[in-house]
């Protein structure tokens, strides 16, 4: 046998990663069909009912999804990442001021809870984009069907905001699948925990509290 | 057991929610302003991305949306093509491609505007005029209506007979100096640069002379029938 299984700490319960996960394939489904919406050279690739319909519909399943989980997963560790996202303290604020240096110098980035502020902020602006693209799109929908709700901000706007949307996921996917003192996290995103070292460097003042707890807990 | 465990209540302050409702705000105020100033804010957009190379490939106002009804776009073959001219008229045609080809054409540049609030300015267009096919086909005195028809079923609109003679108006195959491509309505486009783009029937398949008004496509959704641009479908002219 070779070296002993790194101690490990639980990051993410099951229905955070089911949320992670519901979210992350009906965005990639919504993104597919959204470009062969909008840009003419891949207006031939699907037809464009088809596109819509699976645009509308991956929409609806992510919404319908994330209801049932509020309702009979475990709803306290959902909004417990919302709560976590929602707070940010001087070490926050100082790690944001830290700025992207610390992507090329980690060693002294202030401690930082279970999400680092980087981290509480893409969370919070995402579901606020989230919102904008939903009443966005609900209007363009309606609007197709009613020249009442038709106004022409609504395209733009939607097409802003899924520009916006998609250039944070592609530093959420470098982060989580490239970038060296990050992409272990992708272990706690997967199967739910992730190595005490890994967190008592990028994370300390969450991995102290899990320490604190799990010794209260053994007391 | 420990993620079920609550985390310690973190300090701080609430700036998580100040960024996610600043958020919403800026896209609820970004609906409500581009739909009354959607036409500076795409002249801006646009000569941004006009400077930045790549950007003008993914900028929200580069160009053209294509918009269809149906999943297949119609496909165009010069050797089977029909072009139908039908209904109330002294001489009703069926043209082949060759003889839609060899009509007199004009050339223009005119903006085009989508209802949904982009626009695409000084498009090249060369095509023929409502002239020309009326002295093909005699339409009788009762034909106040023409029909427009495309292959892309059920896609259909309607012009009064005065909207089609109007200057400007023309059946496009060139678009841009070649030839329109299939996603633009190959081999012809109705372009009518007064109305929004809906009145302009892609795929047009056959132009029928008609006595009665009739809705077209998006008519049938509560679009206006006199798409004006700017004083149509909820706008005033201002």
């Amino acid at each position: 046998m070779g070296s002993p299984a790194p101690e490990r700490i639980v990051r993410f319960s099951g229905t955070v990663r089911l949320a992670h996960w519901l979210l992350a394939s009906t965005f990639f489904v919504m993104l597919f069909t959204g470009m062969c919406l909008y840009l003419p050279a891949l207006s031939r690739l699907v037809g464009r009912p088809t596109a819509k319909a699976w645009h509308l519909w991956s929409a609806i399943a992510l919404l319908v999804g994330i209801a049932v989980l509020l309702l009979i997963g475990n709803r306290r560790s959902l909004t417990g990442v919302v709560r976590d996202a929602d707070r940010l303290d001087q070490d926050d604020v100082a790690w944001l001021k830290g700025g992207p240096r610390r992507l090329f110098d980690h060693d002294d980035a202030p401690p930082q809870g279970r999400l680092n502020a980087g981290q509480k902020l893409n969370t919070m602006v995402m579901l606020g984009l989230m919102v904008v693209l939903a009443i966005s799109g609900t209007l363009l929908w309606l609007g197709e069907r009613d020249t009442t709700y038709r106004f022409g901000g609504s395209v733009l706007t939607h097409d802003l905001a899924s520009l916006a949307i998609g250039f944070l996921v592609m530093g959420h996917l470098y982060l989580a699948l490239v970038h060296p003192t990050t992409r272990h996290a992708l272990r706690g995103m997967v199967v739910g925990d992730v190595d005490r070292a890994w967190a008592e460097r990028n994370h300390a003042t969450w991995a102290m509290s899990e320490s604190v707890q799990s010794a209260e807990r053994n007391a | 057991m420990t993620a079920n465990a609550p985390t310690p209540r973190p300090g701080g302050r609430p700036i998580g929610r100040a960024a996610f409702l600043g958020t919403v705000a800026t896209g609820v105020g970004s609906i409500a302003l581009l739909s009354r100033y959607s036409g500076s804010v795409q002249a801006a957009i646009q000569k941004v991305s006009a400077a930045v190379p790549g950007v003008n490939q993914i900028a929200p106002t580069a160009g053209w949306r294509i918009y269809t009804v149906a999943d297949q776009m119609p496909t165009f073959n010069a050797a089977t093509f029909k072009l139908k001219v039908s209904g109330h008229v002294a001489n009703p045609v069926t043209l082949s491609w060759s003889e839609v080809d060899a009509l007199a054409t004009e050339t223009q540049v005119t903006d085009f505007h989508c209802v949904t609030g982009w626009s695409v300015d000084k498009v090249h267009w060369e095509g023929f005029r409502a002239r020309t096919l009326i002295d093909l086909v005699r339409p009788a005195g009762n034909a106040r209506y023409v029909t427009f028809v495309s292959t892309e079923a059920p896609y259909v609109d309607q012009l009064t007979l005065a909207q089609f003679t109007a200057p400007g108006v023309m059946v496009a195959k060139k678009q841009d100096g070649v030839a329109l491509k299939q996603e633009h309505g190959a081999p012809l486009r109705l372009v009518v640069p007064a109305m929004y783009g809906y009145k302009s029937v892609k795929w047009v398949g056959e132009i029928r002379f008609d006595a009665k008004r009739a809705d077209g496509y998006w008519e049938q959704n509560g679009y206006d029938v006199d798409a004006f641009i700017g004083r149509s479908n909820g706008l005033t002219g201002s």
